[in-house]
C-alpha cells in the first residue's frame, strides 16, 4: 500500500483497454454489480418492461440507483416530470465524479470528444476502481485503460440484466424475492462503505427514515422531498457540528 | 415496433438518459473548475445520498413482485442482519450481501412453513 506508484511502460491503446476490461472483471464491484442488476432485471421483469428495453436503460442511463427509480416510477405509471426530477436529482452525483475523473485523464493534447465516453462510463463502481489503479498506468494510456474498466462493468452489469429478467418469473418464492433482495441490500452496504463523511452518513440515515414518512404520507414527489430534506439537514447539522469543533467536517 | 414499445424507449431517452447524462456533459464542460471538497458539492451529494437511501427504504417496505410476498418483518430483519454482517465482516460489501440475502431466505422458508 505504502509503496510509490510507478507508471509502468507505455503499451498500444488495445493493451491498455483489456487490461481495464479484465481489472474490471476481478474486481469486487463486478460481484455487486452483478448482484445488483440481476435484481433491476427481475424489476424491469416484474413492471413489464422488454428486455431489450431494460438492455438499452443500461446502456444510456448506467447508474444502478437511477435505473431502480426509472424502473419503479415509469412502471408505476407516476407523472413524466417527476420521473426526470427523480433521475436527475440521483444522478448529480455523477458530475462532481466526472469532474475529479477528468484531472487523472487528461494530457496537453488530449481533445473534448475523447472525454465524453469516459464520462459517459462514470458510476459508482467504475470511478472508485479508476481512482485506485489510474496511478500506475502510464498517462498516454488512462483512457483507453478507464474505457476497458466502464465497458468491462457495462458487459457484467447488461448480462446480469438479462439473467435477472430471464430468472425473475420462473423462480418460485424465496428465490424471486431474493434476486430483489439483493438491490437494495447491494445499495446499502456499498453507499454505507463509500460515506466516509459524517456528512454522507447522516444523509443516508436521515433519508432512510425520512424517504417511508413521505411514502406513508402519500407527499407528492416523495423521492425529491427525502432527497431534499435529507441531504439539507445532513449538511446543516455537519456544518454546524464542524464550525463547534471549529475544523471541517 | 408497437406504438407503446415506442413509447417507452421514447420515456427512457427523455427522463432516463437526458436527465442523468447531462451531469455527466456538464462534468466534463465545468473541468477543471469546480473543486470535488467544495461546500455546493457536499451538499448535492448529501442530497444525492439521502435520495439513495429513500430508494433502498422503498424498496425494502414498498417491494415490488416477488418480495412483496415476504412479510415486512422479515425484509427488515433481513436488512439489519445484513448491516451487521457487513460491519463485523471487515465492512465488506459481499459479507453484507451474503448474510442480508441468507437471512432474508431462511426467514421466508421459516414464514412459509
Amino acid at each position: 500500500m505504502s509503496t510509490p506508484l510507478q507508471p509502468g511502460p507505455s503499451q498500444s491503446s488495445a493493451r491498455a483497454f483489456l487490461s481495464g476490461v479484465v481489472a474490471a472483471w476481478t474486481s469486487v464491484f463486478s460481484l455487486v454489480l452483478a448482484g445488483s442488476y440481476i435484481g433491476i432485471g427481475a424489476l424491469a421483469h416484474d413492471f413489464g418492461f422488454s428486455i431489450g428495453w431494460m438492455t438499452a436503460s443500461t446502456l444510456l442511463v448506467w447508474a444502478a440507483p437511477a435505473q431502480v427509480i426509472l424502473v419503479s416510477t415509469l412502471g408505476a405509471g407516476a407523472a413524466f416530470v417527476e420521473v426526470a426530477l427523480a433521475i436527475a436529482l440521483s444522478a448529480v452525483r455523477l458530475l462532481p465524479m466526472v469532474v475529479a475523473l477528468l484531472p487523472l485523464l487528461k494530457t496537453e493534447r488530449t481533445r473534448q470528444r475523447s472525454l465524453i465516453l469516459p464520462a459517459h462510463l462514470t458510476a459508482i463502481s467504475m470511478w472508485v476502481e479508476s481512482l485506485r489503479l489510474l496511478p500506475r498506468i502510464p498517462r498516454e494510456n488512462r483512457i483507453a485503460y478507464c474505457n476497458g474498466i466502464g465497458l468491462g462493468f457495462m458487459a457484467i452489469a447488461c448480462i446480469a440484466g438479462v439473467i435477472g429478467y430471464l430468472l425473475a418469473g420462473r423462480l418460485p418464492l424465496p428465490l424471486a424475492a431474493t434476486l430483489l433482495f439483493l438491490t437494495p441490500m447491494a445499495f446499502l452496504v456499498s453507499v454505507i462503505r463509500n460515506s466516509r463523511l459524517m456528512v454522507d452518513r447522516l444523509a443516508f440515515g436521515i433519508g432512510f427514515a425520512v424517504g417511508p414518512l413521505m411514502m406513508w404520507g402519500k407527499v407528492g414527489l416523495a423521492l425529491m422531498w427525502t432527497g431534499l430534506i435529507g441531504g439539507s439537514v445532513a449538511y446543516a447539522v455537519s456544518r454546524l457540528y464542524a464550525r463547534r469543533k471549529g475544523r471541517p467536517s | 415496433m408497437s406504438n407503446l414499445a415506442l413509447h417507452s424507449y421514447l420515456a427512457l431517452l427523455l427522463v432516463g438518459f437526458l436527465p442523468s447524462e447531462v451531469w455527466r456533459w456538464l462534468g466534463v464542460l465545468l473541468g477543471r473548475s469546480l473543486d470535488e471538497d467544495s461546500e455546493i458539492v457536499l451538499w448535492v451529494r448529501a442530497v444525492a445520498t439521502a435520495l439513495v437511501a429513500g430508494v433502498v427504504a422503498r424498496i425494502v417496505l414498498f417491494p415490488p413482485g416477488g418480495l412483496a410476498d415476504v412479510p415486512l418483518g422479515v425484509r427488515l430483519g433481513a436488512i439489519t442482519c445484513g448491516l451487521i454482517g457487513f460491519f463485523v465482516l471487515k465492512r465488506s460489501p459481499f459479507a453484507g450481501l451474503i448474510v442480508g440475502e441468507a437471512a432474508l431466505v431462511a426467514g421466508a422458508l421459516f414464514v412459509g412453513r
